[in-house]
């Protein structure tokens, strides 16, 4: 399992070297988004209307973080549960996103979808918000900010980590690490 | 009649909040170091590696250990001999609760169920707490509290059973309910098994598990030997953690046991997960 060091915006060059297992530390743009703003840019996208962010080589961070301590950019920042972005995600990344960093699995079409549009699926360690929210050294709220922790927000991160969950060709690091544990009689 | 001022009662629930929030406890803490030693998977191993570096910078800088600060669950057993003066000890309990939250710079998890709006004005900073009242004999307030994130408490499931399903049919139910979270519930986790009781008995009890120190053994040594049964089938999963495979999906099986109706088999699984925030004072 091999390890990088990528910067966003992410190509699809970038996308297709990794495999699932691969770690690596992402560095430059986030933006930040749970269920409730993707529903909203989701129907941004539907009426063809502009959206608060390029969405061209994206990486969406699902997080609604802790209110910043006075003096930090941010609070603490570890990944919400992904499925409930999964209804979601296919719009996204067919209208150019190439990453999301989650925790937790995600149903057959947002695999389907990482394979046809280049995309990548990233697990960060979920409950390691502290550690995580060290790696953001600047944030700032740039649409919704009346849904307080899941407004979206421009994050900068430098080397953050996270670990290539569902690759472009159809790999699934979730069900190869269990495959290889499991004990069965 | 012992009085306990209101205010007395605030600052404590206050206190453990704050202390929570950022200081994985003890018991916790040695759990996961042991999984991080004997964690077959280097991949798993290095995600419980990040999950104690976490716990340790949240402790030395006082930051929230998850941005899931969880909804504020608490149990307390009230004397019979105590008098709460100046207020009522629900109002205290919350009021504890706002600030604890506020101080800490916790998030602020509550909402209107379909609006999905958090109304500070009409149901506070992550208020109203999750109260169970007992009444038991004596003149103190034993408070036990853990925050309750929502991963854990998604994956969380309740059946009541005929009593034909017997051990071998909840041993079942609970590996399904475990193997079917994956990775969602952020494992290693703790897993909370209610049993017997009514329907909503059960579900109560196996939010009362989780607030056991892990690596505390049930009184009961047959439900003692059960949780060992259950923890072996859990492990055998291979879901690991974070679901990224491994051996160490459960840190501990808390059970709890209660007289049923003589055609039920009520049983509730609760899970915590890798951050098992509790605590318990008494005042």
């Amino acid at each position: 399992m091999a390890q990088y060091t990528l910067t966003t915006p992410l190509t699809s060059e970038d996308t297709k070297k990794l495999k699932a297992g691969d770690t690596v530390l992402l560095n430059g743009t986030l933006y930040t988004a749970r269920d409730a703003a993707h529903k909203r840019l989701v129907e941004l996208i539907e009426k063809g209307e502009e959206l608060p962010f390029d969405l061209e080589g994206s990486v969406i961070y699902f997080v609604g973080p802790t209110p910043p301590k006075p003096g930090d950019p941010i609070g603490s920042a570890g990944p919400t549960t992904s499925y409930r972005m999964d209804s979601y995600s296919p719009t996204m990344l067919k209208n150019g996103s190439k990453g999301m960093i989650g925790k937790g699995k995600r149903d057959q079409a947002v695999k389907d979808a990482c394979v046809e549009y280049d995309g990548i699926y990233f697990g960060a360690t979920g409950g390691a918000g502290a550690l995580l929210g060290k790696q953001i050294t600047s944030a700032e709220v740039i649409a919704y900010p009346e849904l307080g922790p899941e407004a979206v927000r421009k994050i900068t991160v430098k080397d953050f980590p996270v670990t290539v969950i569902n690759d472009t060709y159809g790999n699934d690091l979730y069900q190869m690490g269990r495959a290889e544990y499991e004990v069965t009689e | 009649m012992r009085e306990i001022e209101f205010n007395d009662i605030v600052k404590a629930v206050r206190d453990i909040i704050v202390h929570c929030g950022t200081d994985l406890p003890q018991d916790t803490y040695d759990a996961l170091k042991e999984a991080m030693e004997n964690e077959k998977s280097p991949v798993s191993k290095e995600v419980i590696r990040q999950i104690l570096e976490n716990a340790d910078i949240a402790k030395d800088e006082k930051r929230p250990l998850c941005q899931d600060t969880g909804l504020a669950v608490f149990f307390v057993k009230v004397g019979e001999d105590v008098k709460v003066k100046g207020g009522l000890l629900r109002d205290a309990i919350n009021k504890g609760t706002e600030q604890g939250y506020t101080d800490a710079y916790l998030r602020a998890s509550t909402c209107e169920p379909f609006s999905r709006a958090n109304l500070k004005d009409t149901v506070g900073y992550n208020l109203p707490a999750i109260i169970h009242f007992d009444i038991v004999a004596g003149d103190k307030i034993d408070i036990e509290y853990a925050a309750k994130g929502g991963g854990s408490e998604n994956v969380s499931r309740a059946r009541v059973f005929p009593p034909a399903a017997g051990k071998a049919g909840i041993i079942n139910y609970v590996k399904e309910v475990i193997s079917d979270a994956g990775g969602n519930p952020c494992p290693p986790i703790t897993v909370g098994v209610g049993i017997g009781g009514t329907f909503e008995k059960a579900c109560i009890s196996s939010k009362h598990a989780l607030f056991r120190d892990i690596g505390s053994v049930n009184e009961d040594p047959e439900m003692a030997e059960m949780e060992k049964d259950i923890l072996d089938e859990i492990n055998k999963l291979g879901i690991g953690a974070m679901g990224m495979g491994g051996t160490k999906t459960a840190l501990a099986v808390h059970i709890e046991s209660n007289p049923c109706h003589i055609a039920s088999l009520p049983v509730s699984v609760n899970v915590q997960c890798h951050s098992s925030r509790h605590t318990h004072i008494t005042i």
